[in-house]
């Protein structure tokens, strides 16, 4: 699922202060990296792995397929385009604050190109085990006790909860298949309901642990797709920041309602999921209700 | 970032966008004057930066110029939704024969920018009105042959069909160009001649994006560099924007001031939303909202727990983090604890919970525990520690 052991990663922005820390721990913990890109920088190593100054040397070079971007938000637009044009299948964009516009551009061209993005604005993904990309679970020491091999996804809107949800879930004897952050933007590469269809052919997996917040309709239309397509798997949801629901915030303007609607409230998104058939968690420590060990 | 009406006109003027003829002004004679000079009726509309002006009493309506001057001066420096109104603007008051409403917006869902055209203008159109709704490629803009079949599904014919065609092309290439989240004129009026004119305008521009429209916004007088919620922050509020500021690495300022007695650390994003809705959830008595996260420095935690422990009233401290990825929890004890100490206190006096577990937790709970204070590992959830926050709180209340 979305990434096998043998797949070799390129990290965009490899010399980098944190891409520099998150190339040591995706090496540690196994991870294939295989080559990084700043442009001007060609010919230097970062922990071992070479660097060039395009991707298209760096896929000749190494046979990269997918993509971490670590560069800051303003060259994220370009270094995404550069992923695609080359070939790159699975481009994971770790930088948060991109402008939305050019979120939007950048999956236009992948569409057209058969790319999957995950992100922006994510901290990564981990098939236990196996490999991660990004900075998920920190330190190969942290990763290793935060995460372990077994049936259930995680699908996360916060990098954050990822961690924490697979910990506990660890902590109480149940691995994971895989753990994905989704990206904490409104619009991103990959949502729930583009996830959910991978999960539910891969056969490792029995369970979904989901994790979802105010704004967005990211959880409303995962519902929706499940009203239409029931699923095989246990999914239980977690939603944080039910406060947000009483604060006081002005609407400006009419977009918003005509495009959202009444999606967006905590109470909107746990009752669309109820309805889907998801069981939605009142306290965090409820999210193992019906896992099995 | 909401833009104010005159602003967001001003902007959309540029891209052939065309508006009644508004007056900005800032005192009360200076509106008095704009209605001379306009003679006629006139609307008199407060400025400020949220939507639905007219039932807030933002809009007034004036027969002659010492009526426009009096409404100026009942609105100007007072606040609406917490909102300073520091302008006005008088316009024409203009007779048409119908309104619309267009708007663009990001539709979350195809991950696309969507164009909106309704033949129901004004403040309940998602309501009334029949909406009309098209996608469009975020590099290439609407075509113009799209707004037309907008309007035309709407059934609007002749001049006005090819008016809100052209207007629906040039707003969507504003919203692209000026990396808006939301655009919109609303209403959109058929002047009595037959022309097409916009009577009000929504504009919000994408935080992240401005940055590379600094020309435009010093174009308009905006300083601003983006805000947030639907009132004027606080002071805390902003000390803390300041000390996120001070440095770029990590998140270490989101702050949102609650009046209760229990002042909170707590990150990253998601993790503060849980943690935030469990003290709640257990009776607890919030101080503050915040948010951690990212790799923040020592200095900058520091500053940050002096700050929420200033403030009059409270009296214990929960610091609570997911279990962390990129962020030291070492380096959130060093601050925690210098933090503590410059306001004067000792951490085994209002540290109530410390809960990092994760990179260089080891680290943080030697060096709390020098200090008296025990770390929670992540064997105590995210729930149980918010619980064990307020029910320490409230034993040690005295």
């Amino acid at each position: 699922m979305l990434i096998k052991p043998e797949d070799r990663v390129v990290v965009q922005g490899i010399t980098g202060r944190e891409a520099t820390a998150m190339v040591e721990d995706s090496l540690a913990y196994g991870s294939r990296v295989v080559s990084g890109v700043t442009p001007g920088k060609g010919g230097e190593t970062v922990r071992g792995v070479p660097v060039f100054d395009t991707v298209a040397e760096a896929v000749a070079a190494s046979g990269a397929t997918v993509s971490v971007i670590a560069v800051p938000a303003p060259a994220v637009l370009d270094a995404a385009l550069e992923s695609i044009a080359n070939g790159i299948r699975l481009c994971l964009i770790m930088t948060e604050r991109v402008p939305r516009l050019d979120t939007a551009r950048l999956l236009a061209a992948a569409r057209s190109r058969n790319c999957r993005v995950i992100g922006p604005n994510t901290l990564g993904l981990i098939r236990p085990g196996v490999a991660k990309l990004g900075t998920i679970g920190g330190r190969a020491d942290n990763v290793r006790r935060s995460f372990m091999p077994g049936r259930v996804a995680i699908l996360s809107r916060s990098g954050g909860m990822t961690t924490e949800i697979a910990s506990f879930l660890t902590g109480h004897g149940v691995g994971q298949s895989i753990a994905i952050g989704v990206g904490g933007d409104p619009i991103v590469g990959s949502n729930f309901r583009d996830l959910i269809e991978l999960v539910e052919q891969d056969p490792s997996t029995d369970a979904v642990v989901l994790y979802g917040e105010p704004g967005g309709t990211a959880e409303e239309e995962l519902a929706g797709f499940l009203m239409a397509h029931p699923s095989r798997l246990r999914i239980n949801a977690f939603l944080s920041g039910r406060f947000v629901d009483d604060m006081p915030g002005t609407r400006f303007g009419h977009a918003a309602v005509i495009v959202e609607g009444s999606r967006g409230s905590v109470r909107g998104k746990r009752q669309a999921l109820q309805e889907a058939g998801v069981f939605v968690a009142d306290r965090f420590d409820d999210i193992l209700e019906g896992l099995s060990k | 970032m909401r833009l104010l009406e005159h602003q967001a006109k001003r902007l959309l003027t540029e891209f052939g966008l065309v508006f009644s003829d508004a007056v900005v002004a800032t005192t009360a004679s200076e509106a008095a004057a704009a209605a001379e000079k306009i003679g006629g009726p006139v609307v008199v509309k407060a400025q400020v930066p949220f939507g639905g002006r007219g039932k807030a009493g933002a809009v007034r309506f004036a027969q002659d110029p010492s009526e426009a001057g009096a409404h100026a001066s009942a609105l100007l420096g007072r606040e609406l939704r917490g909102e300073l109104v520091v302008s006005v603007t008088v316009e024409p008051k203009i007779s048409f024969k119908r309104e619309f409403y267009v708007g663009v917006a990001w539709d979350t869902a195809s991950k696309l920018p969507i164009a909106l055209l309704s033949d129901a203008g004004g403040i309940d159109i998602e309501s009334v009105g029949r909406i009309v709704r098209r996608n469009f490629d975020p590099w290439r803009g609407l075509d113009a042959f799209a707004g037309r079949e907008m309007a035309s599904a709407l059934e609007v014919r002749g001049k006005i069909m090819v008016q809100l065609g052209e207007m629906l092309g040039r707003l969507s290439s504003a919203f692209l160009k000026m990396d808006a989240l939301t655009v919109e004129i609303n209403p959109l009026v058929e002047t009595m001649d037959g022309i097409l004119l916009g009577l009000d305008s929504h504009l919000e521009l994408d935080d992240d994006a401005l940055v590379r429209h600094q020309p435009m916004l010093g174009r308009i007088g905006e300083k601003r560099s983006g805000n947030a919620v639907g009132r004027a922050p606080t002071a805390l509020e902003i000390e803390a924007q300041r000390i996120d500021a001070m440095d770029h690495r990590g998140v270490a300022g989101r702050v949102v001031e609650f009046d209760g007695d229990l002042g909170l650390l707590i990150g990253g994003g998601g993790a503060s939303l849980t943690v935030f809705d469990a003290i709640r959830r257990h009776q607890g008595r919030p101080a503050n909202y915040c948010e951690v996260g990212g790799n923040p420095t020592e200095e900058k935690v520091a500053a940050l727990t002096s700050l929420i422990l200033a403030k009059p009233g409270v009296r214990h401290l929960a610091v609570i983090m997911n279990v962390v990825n990129n962020t030291r929890a070492d380096v959130m004890a060093k601050g925690v604890i210098t933090g503590i100490k410059r306001v004067g206190r000792k951490p085994a006096e209002v540290l109530r919970v410390f809960r990092i577990p994760g990179s260089w937790e080891g680290e943080a709970r030697d060096l709390l525990s020098v200090e008296g204070v025990v770390a929670l590992g992540r064997d105590v959830s995210l729930d149980e520690a918010a619980r064990l926050a307020v029910e320490r709180s409230r034993r040690n209340a005295d």
